[in-house]
C-alpha cells in the first residue's frame, strides 16, 4: 500500500443551524488513487471537501494533508491541494489564460507561461485562451476552472461533481481528464451522484449518507461483495412450475410462468457462467425460449440495496 | 512570512479589474469635481470671503478630494471583497496558501493604488477652475495614503459583512455622504452658530477634511496631530477588525 496523502480522522461539521453535515468521518486516501465519493444530494460531499480545502471550518477531528496538520500547518498542505468547485464560479470578464496564470500566481507559484500553454493544450482551451470566461459554453467554463485548478500543480485534486450536469460526450471527455491525471501520478478525490461515474473511473469508492461514511471500499471488491446478475429468459410457452433440472439456481417464475427470473453471482461473473449453465438446462428438459436478458448489478444497485438496509434498521 | 507572489498576483488583478472599467472609474469622479467647482467655485466663491486667507475656490478643494476619496475609496475595497463572495469566486482565496496579509495587501494595497491615481485626477481637474498651490505636498501625499488605507480597509470589512447589495450601498449612503457634506467641505467649523462648533467636532470626518487642508494650506478647524491621530486609530481599529475577521472565518468560511 502506497503512502497516505491525506488523513482525515474523526472529522465532523455542524452548521450554525445545527445541520449535522460530517459525522465522525475517518477516511485515508493513499498517493495515486482515484477515489470517488458517492452520495445523494445533501450527504455532505461538498461539506468534507470544504473542509479539506479551507472552506468549512470543521467542529471537530483532524485533517491531515502530506503529514501536515491542516490546523496549523495550513498554507504548506493547500499549496499543493487543487480544487475544483461545484458550482461554476469564475470572474466572467477576465480572459482564460490570464486567469489561468492568476490562479497559479495567487498559490505561490512564478509565472511559467509555457507550462499554463501545455494545462490549456491538454483541457483542449489553447485556441480559447483569450477569450472572455463569459463567452465560453457550460463544459468548457468547467474545464477553465480545472486549468485554474492545475495551474500552482498541485499533488492532490479535488473534483466536486465534475459532470453534474453536462452531457455525455463531455463526461466522457472528464474521464479522459482524469486519466491524464492517474497517468500523471495526481492523487484525485471526485464526488459524484452518478454511480456510472465512480464505476467508470475510482479505483476505491466511499459511499456517504447523511454525513456518514457507511462504507469505502475498493471498487472490485464492493462488486464481488454486493454485485448480483440478474436474468429474465422469456419462454416460448407458459410453464406452472419450475422443471427439476433448474431447482439448484436460485431462479423463480414469473409474469404468470411466461418468465424466468435468474439472480444471483458475485459480481466476479459467477452469475454469467450460471445464466449459461442455466439455459443448457431449459434446452436439456426441452423447454424454448424467445429471449434473454442479463443484467450485471451496478454499483448503484449496491447503492440501492446498502441505502435500504439502513432505512429498515431501526434508529 | 507573506507569499509575496500570491500577494503581487491579487494587487495586480484587482487593479487590472480596475483598469477594465478605467473609463467609469475616472469619468464619474471628474464629472462631479467639476460639477462642485462650476457650482461652489465659480458660481458662488465669487461672492464668498477668502477663508483663512484661502480663496474660497480653492478652500473647497480639500473637502472635494476628501468626500470622493472616502467615497470611491470605501466602494471599491468592498466591492472587490463582496464581489467574489457574491459570485462564488472567493472558493479560490480560501483555498489559496494565503492568509489575512497576503489578502490585505493586495485588495487594500490596490484600493489605495487606485485611490491615489483618483486624487490626483481630481486635483489636477481643479488646476482647470481654480489656482492653487499646496503647502506641504508630501504630507499632503501621505495624510491621502494613510486615509485612502484606512478606508479601503473600511470598505474590506463592508464588503465582509453585507450579505446583499442593498447594504453594500447604505454604509456610503447614510454615513459617509452625508458626514462628509456636514464635516466642513464647503464651510469653515468657526462659520457655524453656536452650539453646532462644538457638536461639529463629533463627526470624525471634520478631522480629516480638517487635516488634509492643513496639509494644503497649513492652517484648518483642529490641530493637524489630532487629525493624524485619529487617521491611525481609524485605521488601527480596521485592522484590528479584519484580524478578528479572519482569525474566526466570519462570513468567509462556513
Ligand atoms: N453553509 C451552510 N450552512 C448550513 N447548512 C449547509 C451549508 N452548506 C451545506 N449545508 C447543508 O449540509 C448538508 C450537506 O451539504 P453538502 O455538503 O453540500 O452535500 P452534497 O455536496 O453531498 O450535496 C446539506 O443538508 C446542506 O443543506
Ligand atoms: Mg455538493
Amino acid at each position: 500500500m502506497s503512502e497516505a496523502i491525506l488523513e482525515l480522522d474523526g472529522l465532523s461539521k455542524v452548521y450554525p443551524g445545527g445541520l449535522k453535515a460530517l459525522d465522525d468521518v475517518n477516511l485515508t486516501i493513499r498517493k495515486g488513487e482515484i477515489f470517488a465519493l458517492l452520495g445523494p444530494n445533501g450527504a455532505g460531499k461538498t461539506t468534507l471537501i470544504g473542509a479539506v480545502c479551507g472552506l468549512v471550518r470543521p467542529t471537530s477531528g483532524t485533517i491531515r494533508a502530506f503529514g501536515h496538520d491542516l490546523a496549523t500547518d495550513w498554507r504548506k498542505a493547500r499549496a499543493r491541494i487543487g480544487l475544483v468547485p461545484q458550482e461554476l464560479s469564475t470572474d466572467m470578464f477576465e480572459p482564460v489564460q490570464r486567469a489561468v496564470a492568476y490562479s497559479r500566481g495567487l498559490f505561490g507559484l512564478a509565472p511559467d507561461p509555457a507550462r499554463i500553454e501545455e494545462i490549456l493544450r491538454s483541457l483542449s482551451l489553447w485556441d480559447k485562451k483569450d477569450e472572455r470566461i463569459m463567452a465560453l459554453s457550460g463544459g468548457m467554463k468547467r474545464r477553465v476552472l480545472i486549468a485554474k485548478a492545475l495551474a500552482h500543480e498541485p499533488d492532490l485534486l479535488f473534483l466536486d461533481e465534475p459532470t453534474a450536469g453536462v452531457d455525455v460526450e463531455l463526461r466522457k471527455g472528464m474521464w479522459a481528464i482524469i486519466d491524464q491525471m492517474r497517468a500523471k501520478g495526481v492523487t484525485v478525490i471526485l464526488t459524484t451522484h452518478y454511480i456510472e461515474e465512480a464505476e467508470e473511473m475510482a479505483d476505491r469508492v466511499g459511499i456517504i449518507r447523511k454525513g456518514q461514511l457507511i462504507m469505502v471500499d475498493e471498487k472490485e471488491a464492493m462488486m464481488a461483495r454486493l454485485g448480483r446478475t440478474e436474468a429474465h429468459i422469456s419462454l416460448a410457452s407458459p410453464l406452472s412450475e419450475l422443471p427439476p433440472a433448474l431447482a439448484q439456481y436460485p431462479i423463480e417464475l414469473e409474469e404468470g410462468g411466461t418468465s424466468l427470473c435468474y439472480r444471483g453471482g458475485d459480481g466476479t461473473g459467477r452469475g454469467k457462467a450460471e445464466v449459461a449453465d442455466i439455459t443448457k438446462a431449459l434446452i436439456g428438459s426441452g423447454i424454448d425460449y424467445k429471449g434473454i436478458d442479463v443484467r450485471e448489478s451496478s454499483l448503484e444497485d449496491i447503492f440501492v440495496s446498502l441505502l435500504g438496509e439502513e432505512e429498515e434498521q431501526p434508529a | 512570512m507573506i507569499g509575496w507572489r500570491s500577494t503581487w498576483s491579487i494587487y495586480t488583478r484587482e487593479l487590472m479589474r480596475f483598469l477594465r472599467t478605467a473609463f467609469q472609474s475616472v469619468l464619474a469622479p471628474v464629472l462631479t469635481t467639476s460639477l462642485y467647482f462650476i457650482v461652489f467655485g465659480a458660481a458662488i466663491g465669487g461672492r464668498m470671503p477668502d477663508l483663512g486667507g484661502v480663496d474660497y475656490g480653492a478652500f473647497i478643494i480639500p473637502g472635494l478630494l476628501m468626500l470622493t476619496l472616502l467615497g470611491e475609496t470605501t466602494s471599491n475595497s468592498s466591492f472587490g471583497i463582496y464581489m467574489p463572495r457574491f459570485t462564488g469566486t472567493i472558493y479560490e482565496l480560501l483555498s489559496a496558501p494565503v492568509g489575512v496579509a497576503e489578502t490585505l495587501i493586495g485588495f487594500v494595497g490596490a484600493a489605495m493604488t487606485k485611490s491615489l491615481i483618483l486624487a490626483a485626477i481630481i486635483l489636477l481637474t481643479a488646476r482647470l477652475f481654480v489656482d492653487y498651490s499646496i503647502a506641504h505636498p508630501l504630507l499632503a501625499v501621505l495624510y491621502i495614503m494613510l486615509v485612502a488605507a484606512a478606508f479601503s480597509l473600511f470598505g474590506f470589512i463592508l464588503g465582509i459583512w453585507a450579505d446583499n447589495f442593498e447594504k453594500l450601498g447604505i454604509i456610503p449612503m447614510l454615513f459617509l455622504t452625508p458626514l462628509t457634506f456636514l464635516g466642513g467641505t464647503f464651510y469653515s467649523i468657526d462659520m457655524l452658530p453656536k452650539p453646532w462648533d462644538t457638536i461639529a467636532l463629533a463627526n470624525p470626518i471634520v478631522y480629516l477634511v480638517s487635516g488634509l487642508r492643513w496639509t494644503f494650506y497649513g492652517s484648518s478647524d483642529v490641530n493637524i496631530w489630532v487629525s493624524f491621530g485619529i487617521t491611525l486609530g481609524f485605521l488601527a481599529a480596521c485592522t484590528a477588525v479584519i484580524a478578528y475577521i479572519f482569525k474566526t472565518g466570519w462570513r468567509l468560511r462556513a
